[in-house]
């Protein structure tokens, strides 16, 4: 065991390697000069030789490499244009925000994805089976940009100035103006509601797809003849379910941890620019509209880099939980 | 005899409508619906259809898909309508379509989409209103959806059911590029790492590994915000992005191949490595490929909105579903339409895909024969 983590550890690293070399090169093979950032109206030739060279752009494309990979191995991601600040800061400020919505998004996920998953599957060609079915390839299909700004629509813009419900949610930001008024309670209940919209519409399009797999996953187990003997010795039928079957047909939902980790930051990227959650996501996509390369690097590749951890923290929860797994 | 003489006489004028009643309603219900929607659009918009200045390919193309909906159901219907492959034989493609058939969701997502590309190339002749021409700023902006405009207008005053219908003609041709190139290349890249093994395998499948590490959608908007946006590229990052998940499907399956009797049989014959590679390994690797592809196109799409809807896709005042989910965006409250139906656009054709997806990995796996 302890050498199969050893091995899991060193394969990641020349994975984040590879994903900050290609990084690398994609944004210094693109055509256009950073240092005209800096070109203001007058400048001669020589001044923006000047800048080339302060930068260390008039150098070969190797040496950058080489002085880029040794500034990354410090944690030097370098400087925001736009921000003005060195971007590990900037990085290590907004990245809590991004894991509050994702860690609630893949929660409830989870959650809602494998109880939707059990019940189609213990109620396999019931009506309630196909309805389920269809409205998970619904969600699954859905861009969750759309579904977002579907859910500003009702719960937020009708429910609050159409419908007049009492109840409706924010649509953007992490918190609300009279933030710094509220007492203890009050803020982390206005904290929880800023945080609804987002992790629902992240949550829904996700859950969607791990109930078609934990149907397909719990419709196997059931199949097999541990789960007839239990039903045979006449166990009740919650208690084979819930005990003997979903035990083991969660063995390869945990895959899906791994899995979906990609397709949640993909989607927080969309959802943090909807709502204006000030998270990762959105400050890549206004660096990119700021044509802010330093921060467009640093942030994909921290993503990059979450997603081999996530992979690798789910291969060893694998492992752990089942006991099948070979370590060789 | 008399049998099939009415059955003929019924095709001659509602095409699709005996195959219909011999249960094979797949078939049947796409070539009535076909065929409708091309009389209608040869009716109803022959002003259109007559008044076309035909000198953009895409208008002779519309035409020649108009002739081809009318008389295609119709000859094909009257023939008999026999899909000759799905009567006999039971070699795996028989089987599969045959198994395929009996999957009413998936024939149903098979017809729609039939039906939005059919649109799609139809969209000269059934577009309402040019999809840039912008209308009285004053009087004509943000109408809800009515007669006039049955989707209604967005601020620009243009009416958002004719970007829509324009909107398709690009969704729906970059999924299927991309996913082409990314299907061919990954079969490729994936036969050859699986069949050869040792080191090019595992060269090749780090390398795989490494892009799929990465989420795709930063990979996308990095590459796209490096360089201009354009069509071209879209298309190009999507196909080259996503042939690393074929390679892995592929390899998996000629790793399976490469010990069977058949390809040993075709190597002792001496045939050479690309010879075994692509007459011996490709075919008979292509069934998980063809899902992933269907389920692909989907994928494709919602990440070609996605982009379009940051800004980094198709380029205004063009359209596309992205962009005008995008333009809707800011007057949500004032003007839902603008947002909403782009969107169910996305979700309807991608969910046809996936429908049709989940059917052929039904029909393709051997394991679910028997079961439904």
């Amino acid at each position: 065991m302890t050498r199969y983590l050893a091995r899991r550890l060193l394969g990641a690293i020349p994975l984040v390697l590879g994903v900050a070399t290609i990084l690398f090169f994609i944004v210094n093979l693109a055509p256009g000069d950073p240092a005209l950032v800096y070109a203001r109206p007058g400048m001669d030739a020589a001044t923006m030789e000047q800048i080339r060279a302060n930068f260390g752009l008039d150098r070969p494309i190797h040496v950058r490499y080489g002085r880029w990979l040794a500034s990354l191995a410090r944690g030097d991601l370098g400087y925001s244009f736009a921000r003005n600040r060195p971007v590990t800061e900037l990085i290590a400020e907004i990245l809590p925000n991004t894991l509050i919505l994702a860690g609630v998004a893949f929660g409830i996920a989870f959650l809602v994805g494998i109880v939707l998953g059990v019940i189609q599957a213990v109620r396999q060609y019931s009506a309630l089976d196909s309805i389920l079915s269809v409205l998970a390839l619904f969600f699954y299909s859905m861009p969750s940009f759309w579904l977002a700004l579907m859910m500003i629509l009702v719960f937020s813009l009708f429910a609050r100035n159409v419908w007049e419900w009492p109840i409706w949610f924010p649509a953007s930001g992490m918190t609300s103006i009279d933030y710094e008024f509220l007492g203890g309670w009050e803020r982390l209940a206005d904290r929880a509601r800023h945080l609804f919209l987002p992790a629902m519409s992240l949550a829904l399009v996700l859950s969607a797809g791990i109930a078609r797999y934990m149907r397909a996953s719990m419709l196997e187990v059931i199949r097999q003849d541990y789960i007839r003997t239990a039903r045979a010795k006449g166990l009740p039928a919650r208690s084979v379910v819930f005990k003997h079957a979903l035990r083991n047909a969660l063995i390869p939902v945990a895959t899906l941890l791994g899995l979906y980790l990609p397709f949640l930051f993909s989607g927080t990227v969309f959802i943090e620019t909807v709502f204006s959650w000030p998270g990762m996501g959105k400050l890549v996509v206004d660096a990119i509209n700021q044509r802010d390369y330093p921060v467009v690097l640093g942030g994909s590749l921290i993503f990059a880099t979450m997603v081999v951890v996530g992979n690798l923290l789910a291969d060893i929860l694998y492992a752990v939980i089942d006991p099948r797994v070979r370590y060789d | 005899m008399t049998e099939t003489r009415r059955g003929r006489l019924l095709a001659g004028v509602l095409p699709g409508v005996p195959q219909l009643l011999e249960g094979r309603w797949g078939a049947g219900l796409f070539a009535l619906v076909a065929w409708a929607l091309g009389l209608w659009t040869l009716l109803v918009r022959w002003e259109r259809v007559s008044g076309l200045p035909y000198e953009s390919p895409g208008e002779w193309v519309a035409l020649a898909a108009l002739v081809a909906a009318i008389l295609g159901p119709w000859l094909w219907s009257v023939r008999g309508g026999r899909l000759r492959a799905a009567e006999r034989g039971d070699g795996q493609w028989a089987l599969t379509l045959r198994a395929f058939g009996r999957n009413r969701l998936a024939l149903a997502g098979m017809v729609a989409i039939g039906l939005f590309y059919m649109v799609a190339v139809l969209t000269p002749f059934l577009a309402p209103y040019d999809p840039v021409h912008q209308g009285d700023l004053a009087s004509q902006r943000f109408l809800g959806p009515s007669a006039a405009h049955p989707l209604g207008t967005d601020q620009f005053a243009r009416d958002v059911l004719s970007r829509l219908l324009y909107g398709a003609r690009v969704s729906l041709s970059i999924g299927f590029i991309a996913v082409g190139i990314s299907v061919t290349l990954g079969t490729l890249i994936g036969a050859v790492a699986g069949y050869l093994g040792g080191r090019t395998d595992s060269v090749i499948m780090r390398f795989v590994d490494m892009v799929i590490a990465f989420p795709r959608l930063v990979l996308l908007i990095t590459v796209i915000a490096l360089f201009e946006p354009s069509i071209f590229l879209i298309v190009a990052v999507l196909g080259l992005t996503q042939w690393p998940y074929v390679s892995r499907i592929v390899r998996g399956e000629v790793l399976s191949l490469r010990e069977r009797e058949f390809v040993q049989a075709a190597r002792a014959l001496g045939y050479s490595r690309r010879r075994v590679i692509l007459r011996h390994i490709v075919p008979n690797a292509m069934a998980p490929v063809i899902v992933a592809a269907t389920l692909g196109i989907g994928n494709t799409i919602v990440l070609e909105a996605g982009l379009s809807f940051l800004g980094l896709g198709i380029q205004p005042p063009d359209p596309s579903w992205g962009s005008m989910v995008e333009n809707g965006r800011d007057v949500l409250l004032r003007a839902w339409w603008i947002s909403t139906f782009p969107g169910l656009a996305i979700v309807l054709t991608v969910l046809s895909f996936n429908l049709v997806g989940d059917g052929l990995r039904d029909a393709l796996d051997p394991r679910q024969a028997g079961r439904r």
